[in-house]
């Protein structure tokens, strides 16, 4: 037992956080908004393309780095303080491990690892955040496969989003997509399942980032912003939004890691942990952004500074994941317990 | 990173599991914290000591096992989850022997631990005051020189102190030197209970019991011998100890990971009762649990690295006191009507209402959070 990262992982991380803190400034993350220079981003893809982030869990035999979803957690925490706009989880932790395992049918994994292709994915509504400035989209479709298409072979519309950086697509054919669109995956349901967890714990590990980003914003602000002759980081009511907002991110954080450990191993709690992982993870993270605003007042609700960049990006990661329900009930009914079956209030 | 237990640790584990198995109480002893229920309890720990089982982590030599950090833990989730009983020699053992270990002589360990192991000798904290409570460096019993006596004569009054009345000896905090400021003038002291001039008063907790007692101490003479680290550094010691108090030694994950599986337990059995509101409350409680226990993972795997929790251990102190509330509130929404009647859930939660007083209030740890783990500015 020892529940720390290696020194590799210590190493991969430092290294994504150097280059984030470099390449992504908030400077960066607002050119994602609309009307912004896309140059610097893709800079910023190039250049964790070259540290092989992309491909880290694609194997060593197709270009890869064979990391597991325990390497990623670190290097994916760090995309999260850094907001990054674009697609970096969704590839790096989701399509290119399962277009790797589907056995590259289209041929485009060599894209992937070279950084010339991004890949977005498909979320429920036919939503594709970050599809705007994606080469492909997944769109999985279970139980028995997904597929992958260039965004002129389906019809989409572009939708303005919360967090302007997301530049999402909208899937509007009908069906959805098309027949003989793109490149079909077959892949098995287990790995379908295997995929979605993946992306859960992505969303889990940028969120515990983004609490840790927005945490350290307001530690700075407070300690310096005074009033009543006093730094307000001195209230006490003050202060203890803010211890509560680190309890949460120090719990999650832990439970995130657990989680990424059981797909890397292949337990049977894969399921229980990932979501046990996002329930923290989320409620932290939204915990931290509702403590972050308040305590900033006014100047935290201005666009102008930057705690909304990483506040909007957790309530739209929130919202493109499962959801809360799905993971308090799939946590419960792995714990053992029956369903709700009680009316609401009780017997009376 | 490896989460796989140790098959050494496995096997200590099965060892652990088959001894309580076969030795604890077939029934629910009554309340520690009653005269006639602690007698009983002295009766399991001693028990427990005999079977090698009363302090795993400590050396051989003091009565443990030389067990690691690992052990400690899986031991304590064996012990929960067994529905072995509280402790009520945990005073003394989680929060005076740390301080021994760390500051005590070669003499007063040998004095002192194998008869604390043994629950021979029966430990309560005296710390606080009617007048020092969160503001403990308020406090005002003070020990005067006896040069002549080569010891120290203690007058004063502590108060709140869990299982005074049942005890045989109290370690608290004396003020040594009025002149100096607040925390700088207090000496760490051992007192025995009958020694002249100690009179006890056992009173009535929240939740019924006698748990709480007073300790009036008028000229009680204490030898240099029962004074732990230098005088004048009372506070340093202390400090220590409430590190021990507030993060892993008093509340170990195994006693909430053992309440969050009963509860599901509960849940399973009351499924008239189980709305989906309900079952949330079960699952995130359970969920709780589970994070205490990975957090705790990480943490001690960071104290064997030689980073030691320090401040962060008011992190788990907010945590399992708040979890602990949680954990109970949800069990009497199961149980309905019958949450009124005594039993073990409805005691559970009159207790766990004590988790975010005792130990320092959580406002106390927030702020501590708050300044020495976020560097925000004291007021
Ligand atoms: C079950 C139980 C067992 C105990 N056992 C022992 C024992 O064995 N030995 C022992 O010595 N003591 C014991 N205590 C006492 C315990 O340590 C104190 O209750 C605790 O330190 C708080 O002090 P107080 O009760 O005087 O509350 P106060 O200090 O009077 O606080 C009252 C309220 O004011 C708040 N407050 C106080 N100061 C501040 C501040 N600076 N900032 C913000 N809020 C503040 C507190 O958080 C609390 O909400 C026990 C208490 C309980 C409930």
């Amino acid at each position: 037992m020892w529940f720390a990262l290696t020194d590799e992982q210590a190493t991969l991380r430092d290294a994504v956080d150097d280059l984030l803190t470099a390449e992504c400034p908030p400077a960066v993350v607002r050119a994602g908004w609309p009307g912004g220079d896309p140059a610097p981003l893709d800079r910023l893809w190039t250049a964790l393309a070259e540290m092989g982030l992309l491909a880290a869990a694609v194997p060593e035999s197709a270009g890869g780095l064979g990391l597991t979803e325990v390497d990623l957690v670190p290097p994916l925490t760090a995309a999260g303080y850094a907001a990054v706009p674009l697609p970096v989880a969704e590839t790096a932790a989701v399509a290119g491990p399962l277009l790797a395992a589907a056995g590259d049918p289209g041929g485009q994994l060599a894209a992937l690892v070279e950084g010339r292709c991004r890949i977005a994915v498909a979320g429920p509504g036919g939503l594709v955040p970050y599809g705007q400035r994606a080469d492909l989209l997944l769109i999985l479709t279970p139980p028995d496969g997904a597929r992958l298409v260039r965004p002129d072979e389906v019809a989409t519309t572009p939708v303005p989003t919360m967090d302007g950086s997301r530049a999402a697509l909208r899937l509007t054919g009908d069906p959805v997509i098309g027949p003989s669109a793109g490149t079909r995956l077959d892949v098995p349901a287990h790995l379908l399942a295997l995929t979605a967890d993946r992306a859960t714990l992505a969303a889990s590990a940028q969120l515990v980032g983004l609490g840790r980003r927005m945490l350290d914003l307001t530690v700075a602000h407070v300690g310096t912003r005074r009033q009543f002759g006093a730094p307000v980081g001195s209230f006490q009511a003050v202060q203890h939004q803010l211890a509560d907002a680190l309890l949460g991110l120090e719990l999650a954080a832990p439970a995130v890691l657990a989680a990424s450990w059981a797909a890397a191993t292949g337990a049977d709690s894969r399921p229980a942990d990932v979501s046990a992982g996002y329930l923290l993870a989320a409620d932290a993270a939204e915990r931290t952004a509702r403590a972050a605003l308040q305590c900033h007042g006014a100047i935290g609700y201005t666009t102008e500074y930057d705690l909304h960049l990483y506040a909007k990006r957790v309530w739209a990661i929130v919202a493109a994941a499962a959801g809360t329900d799905h993971h308090l009930d799939r946590l419960g009914t792995a714990i053992g317990l029956p369903a709700a079956t009680a009316e609401q209030g009780g017997r009376p | 990173m490896d989460l796989r237990p140790d098959p050494a640790d496995e096997q200590f584990r099965a060892e652990a599991r088959d001894w309580l198995r076969a030795h604890r109480p077939s029934r629910p002893l009554p309340s520690g914290d009653t005269r006639a229920g602690f007698a009983a309890h002295l009766e399991w720990e001693r028990t427990l000591h005999d079977g090698g089982w009363s302090v795993v982590s400590w050396p051989r030599r003091y009565g443990g096992r030389d067990a690691s950090l690992w052990q400690w833990l899986i031991f304590e989730e064996e012990y929960a989850a067994a529905g072995a009983p509280q402790r009520v020699t945990q005073n003394g053992i989680f929060l005076l022997a740390p301080t021994l270990f760390e500051f005590g002589t070669d003499e007063q360990r040998d004095r002192i631990l194998p008869a604390m192991a043994a629950a021979r000798q029966l430990w309560c904290q005296g710390w606080s005051e009617p007048g020092a409570g969160s503001d403990l460096a308020a406090l005002t019993s003070r020990a005067v020189r006896d040069d002549a006596a080569g010891g120290w004569r203690l007058t004063g009054h502590k108060t709140w102190t869990t299982r005074g009345a049942f005890c045989t000896h109290l370690f608290g905090l004396f003020r040594t030197d009025p002149q100096q400021q607040r925390h700088r003038g207090l000496t760490y002291f051992l007192v025995p209970l009958d020694a002249p001039g100690v009179t006890v008063r056992g009173f009535g907790r929240f939740d019924g019991d006698e748990g709480f007692a007073d300790v009036y101490l008028d000229d009680v003479f204490v030898p240099d011998a029962d004074v732990i680290g230098e005088v004048g550094a009372g506070w340093r010691v202390a400090m220590a100890t409430t590190g021990s108090e507030r993060g892993l030694t008093l509340r170990p994950p195994g006693r909430f990971t053992a309440a969050a599986a009963r509860l599901v337990q509960l849940a399973g059995d009351r499924p008239d009762r189980l709305t989906g509101r309900l079952r949330e409350q079960v699952v995130r409680a359970w969920l709780g649990a589970r994070a205490y226990h990975l957090f705790t993972l990480a943490q001690v795997t960071r104290m064997l690295d030689g980073d030691p929790p320090g401040a962060a251990a008011s992190l788990n102190k907010i945590h399992w006191s708040e979890l602990d509330i949680a954990l109970h509130r949800t069990a009497l929404e199961l149980l309905g009507p019958d949450a009124e009647v005594d039993a073990e859930w409805t005691r559970g939660f009159q207790f766990s209402l004590a988790g975010p007083i005792y130990a320092g209030t959580n406002e106390i740890q927030r702020g501590i959070v708050a300044e020495r783990l976020l560097g925000l500015p004291r007021r």
